[in-house]
C-alpha cells in the first residue's frame, strides 16, 4: 500500500486538488452540477487528446511542437470529408492520417538526427501549411452524430459522454501498448537511450512508434475539435504550451522514462476547471488568458526545475 | 582437433571523421578461453568493444562467430548471434523495476535469479527500481543478465572496476567457471593481477592495430607493457632537485576537513606557493569531488577552504577563479570549445566577468595568447577549430588558457590522460617552472609514475579520506602503489 | 594541415562552406534573382521590357525595404542560437511595441510613446532571460509562453484603449515609407544597426562569450561566465531589438492589428537557419542571415508570382529550416 502511494502519490495530489478545486467551484457558483461537469469535460476533450499524445512523446524522451498543427490538419480533414462522404470511413481516414503525420515526425527525427524539438518545431509549419491548404478558411461541415456523440451522457446522468471518450481511447490504445514489449521499450528508450539500445531495444523503431501515437491522440484531439465546433478550423489553437504544461505538472519528468497518462488527464481539467473557475468569477475573458498563460509558464518553469535540481543530486 | 575459433575478428577499421580510431584489430576466442583485451588508453580498446558488440558498425573487416559471419549491426543481434557483453556503464534501464528489465533483454527469471545469488548478491527483489540500486550491485546484475542468456561469447568490459574486493573474487570465480563449462570470454581490463590470475591469452592493442598475442606467464606484464607503449619510453627522469620545500609562511590553500558527497568524507592539507603537491589515489576514492569543490563546480558538505589564509566560499567556478584558483579538467571535453579557434579558447577567461563585456582589448589577448602558444609550444597549423588539434595539443590549450591569464593555483585533474608520451614530457617541467615562479599546483594523476617526475609531495587518498603523505621526489612506484590501495605502514603484508 | 588532407571530400567541402557560408549564399540569391527575372521579364532589369534603367531602383529599394524588418528579428535567433537558444516571442513583441507606440503616441506623443515600446521589449526579454537563465526551461517553451502571455496582455491592452485612437509618429514613417535616391530610409537605422550586431559578434567579449556558451556551457562556466548573467542581457537584447523592429515596421505598414510581426517570427528562424547559423548554438554569421532575409524576400515573390497559396508557403518555410538543419548535420556530422 504504502509503495502504491510512494508510486503514484503525485496523481493521487493531483487527484485531490481536482476535487478540493471542483469544491471551490461549487462554493463559487452552487448550480455548478452534472451539467457543468459535463461541457467542462467537452471543452477539454481536445485538450485531453492533446496532453496525452505528448506525453507519449515526452516519456519516449522527446518532445513534439507539432502537436497543435497536426490537430488542425485532422479537424480539418474531418470537417472536409464528412462533409462529402460516409462518417466512419472519414473517421477512419482522419485516425490514419494522425498515424501516419505522427510516423514521419518520428522518422525525420531518427533518420536526420535533428534534435526533435528542432524537426517538430519545421514540422509545426509544414502542418499548419498542409491544413491551411486543405481549407484555407474555416468551414466544411461534421457529421451530426460526431457532435451528438460527445454530448451528453452515458450511459447514466452524471458519467459525462466526453470523459467516456477519453477514457475509452486511452483505455483502448494505451493501455495495452503500456503493457506490451513496445511500452516498456518506450520508457526504455525515454530513461536511458543507450542502456535501452544496449539491452537490444530498437530505439529509432520505438521512437518513430511513440511519435505515431502521438499523432493518432492528435487525430482524435483534431475530431473532437471539429465534433465542438461542427467545422473545421486550420489555424491551430493554444494547445502545445497547454499540453507541454498539463504533462508536465501530471508528473511526466521533461528527459523521459517517467510518469503515465493519467496524471496530465487530470492536471488537464485541473487547468480547465481553473479556467472555470476564473470565469464564473466573472473575471474579464482576455485576463483569464493571461492568468491561464502564467500558470503555465509557471508550472513548465517548476516543472523543469525540479529536474535540474534532480539531475544534479 | 583443429576446431574453428568460437569468435573470430579480423581487419577491422573504423574512422571518425579525420580520426582513425582502429586501423587493423584482431582478435580470436576459442571455445573455454579467456583472451584479456589490454591497450594503452586511446589505443582504441572501447571503439573495438563497441564494434565486436554490434554498438558501432565497422567500416571493414568482419566478425565471425563459430565460422558465420556474425551479423552484428546492433547489440539486440550480437546478443542472438550468441555474443552477450556486459559494458562499464551498466546497461539497465534506471526508471525500470528489476523484472521489466528482464522483459525487456527476454531474460528468463530463474537463470537470472541463480546467477544473482551465485554472484554474491543477496536479498534483490524483482520489483527494486533500477535507479535506487548501487554501482556495484548493477553491474552484478547485468552480468547475471549476461550469464542468464547463455552465451557462447562473453564480452566484460572493465567488469571489476566499480566492485568492492568480496564481489570480484565472486565474479572472477564465477567467470572461471563457466569458461571451464566451454564459454568464451573477452576480458577488457587493465589490472594485471586478474588478468593474470584469470585470462589464458592476451591481445594488446596499440594505436587501432593488433600488435601482439601473449601467453599469459610469469614476466608477462613487462612485455605486455612494452607492446603497449610501442618502444620503451622512459618518461625523463626529474632534472632540478625541486624547490624541496620552503613550506613556511601562510600557505595558498589550506583545506580542513573537506567532505563532499558522494565519496570525500574528510580530507585536509596545506598547499604552499612554489609547490606541486601530488594527489594518488585509484578511480573514485574521492579525488573528483575534491577537485570540484576546491574549483567551485559543486559546493563541499562539509570543511573549509582557506586562500592565503582568507576562509572561501565558492558558489561557482568565476568564485573560485576570483581568488586564483584555476581548474583543468581531466576531461578535454569538458575545458575546450571544440568548434572555435585556439585563440579564443585561450582567450576565453579574459571576457568572462561582465566589466570584460566590452569591445576586446586585441593586443593584449595577441600577446598573452603567444606568450601561452609559445610557452606550451603548442601545434598552431590547425588553429580554426579545436577540434581538429590532436589530443596532446588540445590538452596544451585547456593548460595554456591559465597561462595566457597568469597562475597562482593551477588545480591539474589527470592533464596527461591519453595523451603521448612527448607532450607528457612536456607537461611535468611546465608544471615544475611554473611551480618555481611562485605558483601551487594541486595535481591529480592516475599514471603514478608520474608523481616523482612532477609533484614534492604527494597526498593519497583512499575512501574518501586521506590516509598518507608522502615525498614525492623519493617515491617509487611500488610504494606509491601500495599506498594507493590503502596499504600503509609495514604491516601491510596480510 | 595536420588531419584535414585525410577527410573525405565531402565532408571538407562542408567544412568549407561551414567557415564561408556568403559564397554560396550569395550565389544562391543571385541564382533566384535570375529564375525571378525569367519568370517575369523586365521586374528586375526593366530595359529587358523595353523601358528604361538596366536595374529597377524600384525593385531593389522594395526587396531591401521589405527584407530590413526580417534581417532585424533574423538578429535576434542569431544571437540567441548562439548560445543554442531560440527567441519565439520576438513577432509578439515586434506586434506590441508597434501597437503601444501607435497608441501611446496619439495620447503622449512621439518619444514617450517609442520609449515606452522598447521597455515591452526588455520587460518581456527579463522574463524570457530569467526563465531561460535561471530556472533553465529550454527557450523554446520558455519564449512560446511569454509570447502567448504577451498576446492576452495585448488584448487586454487594447481593449484599454480602444477609445484612444492612434497615431504613427513622423520619424517612423519616414523611417518606414521615405526614400532616398531609390532606397529606402529604414536603411539609416539599418546600417548602423548590422554593424552594432557585426561588431558585438566579433570584437566584443559578449559576443565571445555567447558563441562559447553555444559551443559548451561547462566550459565557458568553468572560465568563470556566470551564464545566468548573459542569457538575461541576451533576451533583454533580443526583446529590444524585435521591439525596434516593430516600431519600423509600424512606420512601414501605417496600420496597427494585434498580429502586426507575427507572420514574421517564421522567416526570421528561416534567414537565421539558411545564413549558416547553427541552432545547435557556437557557430553563426549575422551577414548571412541578412542575406537569408534577402533570400526569402525573393522566394516570397516568387511565390507570390506563381500564386502559391498562402499553406503552400508555411509549410515551405518549414522544410527549408529542416532541410537546412539536417544538411548541416550531415556534413559536419556534428550533433
Amino acid at each position: 500500500m504504502s509503495a502504491f502511494v510512494r508510486k503514484h502519490g503525485w496523481t493521487l495530489g493531483l487527484a485531490l486538488l481536482l476535487l478540493a478545486l471542483t469544491v471551490v467551484t461549487r462554493l463559487i457558483q452552487p448550480t455548478f452540477g452534472v451539467n457543468g461537469f459535463e461541457s467542462l469535460a467537452r471543452a477539454a476533450l481536445p485538450f485531453a487528446f492533446a496532453t496525452a499524445g505528448m506525453a507519449v512523446v515526452v516519456i519516449v524522451g522527446g518532445i513534439d511542437l507539432s502537436v497543435a498543427s497536426m490537430m488542425a490538419v485532422t479537424g480539418v480533414l474531418a470537417a472536409v470529408l464528412m462533409e462529402r462522404m460516409a462518417g466512419v470511413p472519414a473517421l477512419v481516414i482522419v485516425l490514419a492520417a494522425g498515424l501516419v503525420m505522427g510516423l514521419i515526425n518520428g522518422a525525420l527525427i531518427v533518420l536526420t538526427r535533428v534534435p526533435d524539438i528542432v524537426v517538430t518545431l519545421a514540422m509545426l509549419f509544414v502542418w499548419e501549411g498542409t491544413a491551411l491548404l486543405i481549407l484555407e478558411t474555416p468551414g466544411g461541415a461534421t457529421a451530426d452524430w460526431l457532435e451528438a456523440s460527445i454530448r451528453g451522457f452515458f450511459p447514466v446522468e452524471g458519467i459525462p459522454k466526453a470523459l467516456l471518450i477519453i477514457g475509452g481511447a486511452i483505455g483502448v490504445v494505451w493501455l495495452p501498448i503500456r503493457r506490451s514489449k513496445l511500452g516498456l521499450s518506450i520508457y526504455a528508450t525515454g530513461s536511458d537511450e543507450r542502456a535501452a539500445f544496449r539491452s537490444g531495444v530498437a530505439v529509432g523503431r520505438t521512437k518513430i512508434a511513440a511519435y505515431g501515437l502521438c499523432g493518432l491522440f492528435c487525430a482524435m484531439g483534431g475530431l473532437s475539435l471539429a465534433a465542438l465546433t461542427g467545422i473545421g478550423e486550420p489555424v491551430p489553437g493554444p494547445y502545445l504550451l497547454a499540453s507541454v504544461a498539463a504533462v508536465v505538472l501530471g508528473g511526466v519528468v521533461l528527459g523521459g522514462g517517467k510518469g503515465g497518462l493519467l496524471g496530465p488527464l487530470i492536471a488537464v481539467f485541473i487547468l480547465r476547471i481553473i479556467r472555470t473557475i476564473l470565469t464564473l468569477m466573472a473575471i474579464d475573458p482576455n485576463v483569464t488568458t493571461i492568468v491561464e498563460g502564467t500558470i503555465m509558464v509557471a508550472v513548465v518553469m517548476l516543472g523543469t526545475w525540479a529536474t535540474t535540481r534532480g539531475a544534479r543530486r | 582437433m583443429t576446431e574453428l575459433p568460437l569468435l573470430d575478428a579480423s581487419g577491422i577499421a573504423k574512422s571518425f571523421g579525420a580520426v582513425r580510431a582502429l586501423t587493423d584489430a584482431r582478435l580470436t576466442v576459442d571455445r573455454g578461453e579467456i583472451v584479456a583485451l589490454m591497450g594503452a588508453n586511446g589505443a582504441g580498446k572501447s571503439t573495438f568493444v563497441k564494434i565486436l558488440t554490434g554498438a558501432l558498425k565497422p567500416d571493414a573487416g568482419q566478425v565471425r562467430i563459430r565460422g558465420a559471419e556474425a551479423r552484428v549491426g546492433s547489440p539486440a543481434q550480437a546478443r542472438r548471434s550468441g555474443l552477450v557483453p556486459v559494458y562499464q556503464e551498466p546497461s539497465l534501464i534506471p526508471d525500470l523495476d528489476v523484472a521489466d528489465n528482464l522483459r525487456l533483454a527476454d531474460t528468463p527469471v530463474d537463470p537470472f535469479r541463480a546467477w544473482v545469488s551465485e554472484l554474491g548478491i543477496a536479498g534483490l527483489s524483482l520489483s527494486d527500481m533500477i535507479g535506487d540500486l548501487p554501482l556495484a550491485t548493477l553491474r552484478i546484475l547485468d552480468l547475471a543478465r549476461a550469464l542468464a542468456a547463455e552465451p557462447d561469447v562473453l564480452l566484460l568490459d572493465e567488469m571489476t572496476a566499480a566492485l568492492p574486493t568480496d564481489l570480484v573474487e565472486h565474479v572472477l570465480k564465477v567467470v572461471r567457471a563457466k569458461a571451464n563449462d566451454g564459454l568464451g570470454v573477452i576480458y577488457v581490463s587493465h589490472r594485471f593481477t586478474e588478468i593474470s590470475e584469470l585470462c589464458d591469452r592476451a591481445t594488446v592493442l596499440r594505436d587501432g592495430r593488433s600488435v601482439g598475442d601473449l601467453k599469459i606467464e610469469p614476466g608477462v606484464e613487462e612485455r605486455a607493457v612494452e607492446l603497449m607503449l610501442g618502444q620503451k619510453l622512459a618518461l625523463g627522469l626529474r632534472d632540478t632537485a625541486g624547490g624541496a620545500a620552503h613550506r613556511t609562511g601562510t600557505p595558498r590553500l589550506r583545506v580542513r576537513a573537506l567532505a563532499a558527497a558522494p565519496k570525500l568524507t574528510d580530507v585536509s592539507f596545506d598547499l604552499y606557493p612554489g609547490e606541486v603537491l601530488g594527489v594518488v589515489a585509484l578511480e573514485g576514492q574521492g579525488q573528483d569531488e575534491l577537485f570540484e569543490a576546491l574549483s567551485g563546480f559543486e559546493p563541499p558538505s562539509d570543511g573549509t577552504i582557506e586562500v592565503d589564509g582568507t576562509p572561501m566560499t565558492f558558489a561557482h567556478p568565476a568564485d573560485a577563479i576570483a581568488a586564483g584558483l584555476t581548474f583543468v579538467p581531466g576531461n578535454r571535453a569538458e575545458a575546450l570549445l571544440s568548434q572555435r579557434s585556439v585563440r579564443e579558447n585561450i582567450a576565453l577567461p579574459f571576457s568572462a566577468r561582465i566589466a570584460s563585456w566590452g569591445p576586446l582589448k586585441l593586443r593584449h589577448e595577441r600577446e598573452r595568447v603567444g606568450y601561452a602558444i609559445d610557452k606550451l609550444q603548442i601545434d598552431t597549423r590547425a588553429q580554426g577549430e579545436v577540434q581538429r588539434l590532436s589530443g596532446g595539443n588540445q590538452q596544451k590549450v585547456t593548460i595554456g588558457r591559465w597561462i595566457a591569464k597568469g597562475v597562482e593555483t593551477l588545480l591539474l585533474f589527470d592533464p596527461t590522460r591519453g595523451i603521448d608520451v612527448r607532450t607528457k614530457r612536456q607537461i611535468y617541467p611546465l608544471v615544475r617552472e611554473l611551480a618555481e615562479n611562485g605558483a601551487a599546483v594541486l595535481f591529480y594523476t592516475s599514471e603514478l609514475e608520474e608523481v616523482p617526475l612532477a609533484c614534492d609531495r604527494a597526498v593519497v587518498i583512499f575512501n574518501g579520506r586521506i590516509v598518507d603523505i608522502i615525498d614525492a621526489a623519493a617515491a617509487d612506484e611500488a610504494t606509491l602503489m601500495r599506498a594507493a590501495h590503502g596499504l600503509t605502514g609495514e604491516d601491510s603484508a596480510a | 594541415m595536420s588531419t584535414q588532407s585525410t577527410d573525405p571530400p565531402h565532408v571538407r567541402l562542408g567544412l568549407f562552406l561551414r567557415d564561408n557560408p556568403m559564397i554560396p549564399l550569395l550565389i544562391f540569391l543571385f541564382l533566384l534573382i535570375a529564375a525571378l527575372e525569367v519568370m517575369r521579364p523586365g521586374i528586375v532589369i526593366p530595359i529587358r521590357a523595353g523601358r528604361d534603367g538596366l536595374i529597377s531602383t524600384f525593385w531593389v529599394g522594395n526587396l531591401v525595404k521589405f527584407a530590413i524588418p526580417l534581417a532585424m528579428l533574423a538578429a535576434c535567433q542569431v544571437l540567441t542560437m548562439l548560445t543554442a537558444g531560440i527567441d519565439l516571442s520576438v513577432g509578439v513583441v515586434a506586434t506590441v511595441a508597434a501597437f503601444v507606440c501607435a497608441t501611446l503616441s496619439s495620447i503622449w506623443g512621439a518619444t514617450p510613446a517609442v520609449l515606452i515600446a522598447l521597455s515591452t521589449g526588455v520587460v518581456v526579454g527579463l522574463v524570457n532571460g530569467f526563465g531561460v537563465g535561471i530556472v533553465r526551461v529550454h527557450p523554446l517553451i520558455m519564449t512560446l509562453g511569454t509570447g502567448l502571455v504577451a498576446t492576452g496582455c495585448l488584448q487586454v491592452y487594447q481593449r484599454m484603449v480602444i477609445n484612444a485612437g492612434t497615431e504613427i509618429p513622423g520619424g517612423l514613417e519616414w523611417l518606414g515609407i521615405g526614400r532616398t535616391f531609390g532606397m529606402p530610409n529604414g536603411l539609416f537605422l539599418f546600417i548602423p544597426f548590422a554593424i552594432f550586431i557585426l561588431w558585438l559578434m566579433r570584437y566584443t567579449g559578449f559576443g565571445r562569450i555567447l558563441f562559447a556558451l553555444g559551443s559548451n556551457e561547462r566550459a565557458a562556466s568553468l572560465s568563470g561566465v556566470r551564464a545566468w548573467h548573459v542569457y538575461l542581457a541576451l533576451y533583454v537584447l533580443s526583446g529590444v531589438i524585435a521591439a525596434l523592429a516593430g516600431l519600423l515596421y509600424l512606420g512601414m505598414i501605417r496600420q496597427t492589428s494585434l498580429s502586426l510581426a507575427n507572420p514574421l517570427l517564421l522567416p526570421s528562424v528561416a534567414a537565421a537557419v539558411i545564413g549558416g547559423t547553427s541552432i545547435f548554438g557556437g557557430r553563426g554569421s549575422y551577414a548571412g542571415a541578412i542575406i537569408g532575409a534577402l533570400i526569402l524576400r525573393v522566394l516570397d515573390t516568387m511565390l507570390t508570382l506563381m500564386q502559391m497559396p498562402e499553406g503552400a508557403r508555411t509549410a515551405l518555410f518549414g522544410l527549408i529550416i529542416l532541410a537546412v538543419t539536417a544538411l548541416y548535420v550531415r556534413i559536419t556530422g556534428t550533433r
